[in-house]
């Protein structure tokens, strides 16, 4: 193996791979219909029960 | 409970179990395709390592050193990597590559310079000046900062690890044959004892370097009896740097080039 | 469901397979300590006979003893193994500093502390027990204890595993304890932060895997919907770090009864393999995991939803994504060839991005409450944590460029710039997150005292301050002096010039980190005054207030 073939390696599929992941992570993140589980998510810390309950899982 | 109302709780552990194992894949699918992708061309791209003249294991005296260097710390302030900078070069000499670090498992680069780069050390300074300086650092340098190794004079080199060790380094692709490990402890006692019968040993090292005075004995630390560990430790910083032969080192050369 | 109130004489199966766990290290322990090829591993043989000895022994006492011992009841979180967690993370905190501030005291006045005759206090030996004990034992217990006590509130399931937790916390402490008298006994790998020897790596490989079975066994048998972000990050972490333990530790050890190993790559490539290791170490452990606690212990301080969970998940994804890459920026300039030295450098910026991302969306979730900074020392400490992140953040990828590096490199700076994220950022936040958890899982109202939390920001924040700019100074000036040339052409400074001109820095540094420890054990003072349950200052001073000098409403 030699660098010339490692470096269009990286150049072609590299960068295919890099796109790929960079376009599935924001398409998740910003698409329309995630955004209310995401909401409901984002006041997990908040809505839980109060401390001190003496059977919080019951 | 009604079997309709239980498959819809199935169905719903079902996916809690999907995301989480989901999350877990895409975790280590990201991170594994990262490190392999950085890291497995280094192991089949043939210019990763330079071809030099005069590499060869370590001794088995110069191993021992290395032990203790990495044992007491010394890589934790001392760098073994010139860089290709001009001030370093005119500081240190050659800058360092990758070849002179083949037989290091793992590389003694070191990240620090608290004290100065050791990559080249050896030959610099008198084997007496190096016992002094390690006994105690000040009495050499008085604004070293440097801790003192005074016991590793006193301290009778452990012989009887090293076989095994090489054996270890032999497994990993070290090339030491069965006759220098056989011969291990009586070579180590050899090199710090230029009285002893040490032509053999010095003829096998030398061999594989591909030249001579490769090895060098001499009674390190100065004092009689067994090789201390002061002796195993001189006799690796003053091997460090000395193996390569740069006068046949073309690094103009592409195949050098990475 | 069945509450597990299992009556004395029936054993709950994890217990029972911790405890045949146990047993077998300890067959393994004696056969060491019979073999031992060198005496340091004969002394570690007998640490872990010890240990195991104790451990056999408490789960049969606990086991005899039947009901007098919480059994693992579903319908309660599991917070004992939190509470454990809290006093580790203190102690081994005060234990790291401490070490730390010796070693800084070594270096300014170099007679200190060294004995001539035997090399234990050496600071070749104590830097890797100031390196490890404040990154895995102090940074590795908040991040066990934490995650396992976000897990459990944002899943609201009790912790997965009955005993497995206990096996966790105890067995990750004897790690500690193995690789931390390891470096003194001149036991090491070499590998910075990847010191301890091949049997000590191995057990924590056993520990991590079992903390990342815990972990996700209480993922799956959540009671909410989603995963809360928090978790991603410790999963991510919890996973990341186990694949770069066990693959920058394969070694072969030379003797199986024997304390040295070695790796299997050499040179060039086990450099790689190294910094790959140790960038992620800081990636993985000291920024994904502390930016779990960011995000649950800021929105829980603060009462109110991260900024933006969108970004959250981008800044999640492109963080792990872009990280794993950046390590060779360790290298510039070495023998590596430079295609991955350009590597690592590219990411490395790019990593600036996410970086600032997450760190925009801890600051920005307290949009609209910040007067809460004013009242609330314990969120101000978790909110300059982030900004101390940022600053970070940015130093990095700057020193992270090759022509900054070759100054950079190898000089105090980077001491600098690791402290300041080590400092600033993981210490911090982990002293937010303990002041939170403390007063949590003790069921205080409040904190014993709010002034002293005061007290300790403020000392701990000077001290952080003179650590990072005397770094600064002393890093770059020697990296100018290494390089000056004079008229005739020569090298300026001898290296020993550029040592002694460090000697005010030094002093400097020493005091802002003994400040930093100082800060620290007023907070230990605190806690534990909290946790006893002390009637908080505040409301001693006003109830002791004679109801005639009450103002008038």
């Amino acid at each position: 193996m030699t660098y010339e073939h490692w470096s269009h390696f990286a150049q072609t599929w590299g960068m295919i791979y890099f796109v790929v992941i960079f376009i599935a992570a924001f398409g998740y993140a910003l698409w329309p219909a995630n955004r209310k589980r995401f909401d409901e998510a984002a006041r997990a810390p908040i809505t839980e029960k109060e401390r001190g309950d003496d059977r919080p899982l019951a | 409970m009604s079997a309709a109302r239980e498959s819809w709780l199935m169905r719903q552990q079902k996916k809690f179990e999907k995301n989480t194992l989901l999350l877990l894949i895409g975790i280590l699918v990201v991170v594994a395709i990262g490190g392999i992708i950085e890291i497995v061309p280094l192991f089949y791209l043939k210019n990763t390592i330079e071809k030099v003249d005069g590499m060869r294991p370590y001794t088995p005296l110069e191993l021992a050193g290395q032990q203790i260097y990495v044992s007491e710390g010394c890589h934790v302030c001392h760098s073994q990597m010139i860089r290709p900078l001009r001030d370093e070069v005119e500081r240190y000499g050659h800058y360092s590559l990758a070849a002179e670090s083949m037989y290091d498992h793992p590389f003694l680069w070191g990240s620090k310079r608290t004290g100065p780069d050791l990559a080249r050390v050896g030959g610099k300074y008198s084997d007496e000046w190096q016992l002094q300086h390690l006994i105690d650092p000040r009495s050499v340098v008085p604004q070293s900062i440097m801790p003192p190794y005074a016991f590793l004079a006193g301290r009778p080199l452990d012989l009887s690890t090293l076989q095994d060790e090489m054996r270890a380094l032999k497994a990993e692709g070290v090339p030491y044959t069965d006759a220098m490990i056989a011969s291990a402890p009586a070579d180590a006692a050899a090199q710090a004892d230029p009285d002893s019968e040490f032509e053999t040993m010095q003829a096998v090292y030398d061999g594989i370097a591909g030249r001579k005075g490769s090895v060098q004995i001499r009674n390190f630390d100065g004092q009689p009896g067994p090789p201390s560990e002061m002796d195993a430790l001189i006799a690796y910083l003053q091997m460090l740097g000395t193996l390569v032969d740069f006068s046949t080192y073309q690094a103009d050369d592409l195949k050098n080039q990475r | 469901m069945t509450v597990a109130t299992s009556s004395r004489g029936s054993i709950d199966g994890s217990t029972f397979v911790v405890g045949f766990l146990t047993f077998c290290v300890l067959l393994f322990a004696i056969l060491g300590v019979a073999n031992a090829a060198d005496w340091a591993f004969r002394v570690h043989a007998w640490m872990f006979l010890i240990a195991a000895f104790a451990g056999m022994a408490f789960l049969l006492g606990w086991h005899e003893s039947g009901a007098a011992f919480p059994r693992f009841d579903p319908t309660y979180y599991e917070e004992g193994v939190v509470k454990a967690g809290i006093i580790a993370t203190m102690f081994w905190g005060i234990a790291g500093f401490l070490v730390g501030l010796v070693i800084a005291l070594q270096l300014t006045w170099p007679n200190l502390f060294y004995f001539p005759d035997f090399g234990w206090t050496n600071f070749g030996r104590m830097r890797p027990l100031h390196t490890s004990a404040v990154i895995f034992a102090f940074g590795g217990n908040a991040l066990i204890c934490t995650s396992f006590y976000v897990v459990q509130r944002t899943c609201r399931t009790r912790l997965a595993g009955g005993m497995w937790p206990w096996f966790v916390f105890w067995g990750y402490q004897l790690f500690i304890v193995i690789a931390g008298t390891g470096y003194l006994m001149g036991v090491t790998q070499s590998k910075e932060y990847a010191e301890p020897e091949w049997y000590a790596d191995i057990w924590l490989a056993i520990v991590w895997v079992t903390y990342l079975g815990v972990f996700v066994a209480t993922l799956l048998k959540r009671r909410e919907p989603h995963i809360y972000v928090a978790n991603w990050f410790y999963l991510a972490f919890i996973v990341t770090i186990a694949m770069l333990h066990i693959i920058n530790n394969l070694s072969l050890p030379a003797n199986l009864f024997g304390s040295k190993s070695f790796s299997l790559a050499s040179g060039v490539q086990s450099a790689l393999i190294q910094w790959w290791y140790g960038h992620n170490a800081v990636g993985f452990f000291l920024t994904a995991g502390f930016l779990a606690m960011m995000y649950y212990f800021i929105p829980k301080r603060a009462d109110r939803p991260v900024w933006s969970y969108r970004l959250s998940i981008v800044h999640f994804w492109s963080l792990i994504f872009i990280y794993i890459w950046a390590g060779p920026h360790h290298l510039h300039y070495t023998a590596l060839p430079q295609w991955a030295q350009t590597l690592g450098m590219t990411f490395s910026i790019m990593l600036w991005m996410p970086s600032w991302g997450g760190m925009i969306n801890g600051l920005m979730t307290l949009s609209g409450a910040w007067d809460k900074l004013r009242t609330d020392p314990v969120l101000r400490m978790l909110v300059v944590s982030v900004a101390f992140y940022g600053m970070a953040t940015f130093e990095g990828p700057v020193m992270s460029v090759r022509e900054v590096n070759a100054l950079s490199h190898y000089t105090d700076w980077g001491i600098g710039h690791v402290h300041s994220g080590a400092l600033g950022w993981v210490g911090f936040v982990t002293f937010g997150a303990m002041y939170c958890l403390t007063q949590w899982v003790w069921k205080r109202e409040k904190l014993y005292s709010t002034a002293l939390v005061e007290w300790h920001f403020w000392i701990a924040s000077l001290g952080v301050v003179l650590y990072i700019t005397s770094m600064w100074v002393s890093g770059i000036m020697e990296g100018l002096m290494w390089r000056a040339y004079n008229q005739f052409g020569f090298l300026e400074y001898s290296f020993i010039e550029t040592v002694s001109a460090k000697h005010v820095e030094y002093i400097v540094r020493a005091a802002g980190g003994g400040l930093y420890l100082t800060g620290a054990l007023i907070m230990i003072y605190n806690l534990v005054r909290t946790a006893r349950g002390d009637v908080p200052v505040e409301d001693r001073r006003r109830s002791s207030q004679p109801p005639t000098l009450q103002p008038a409403e």
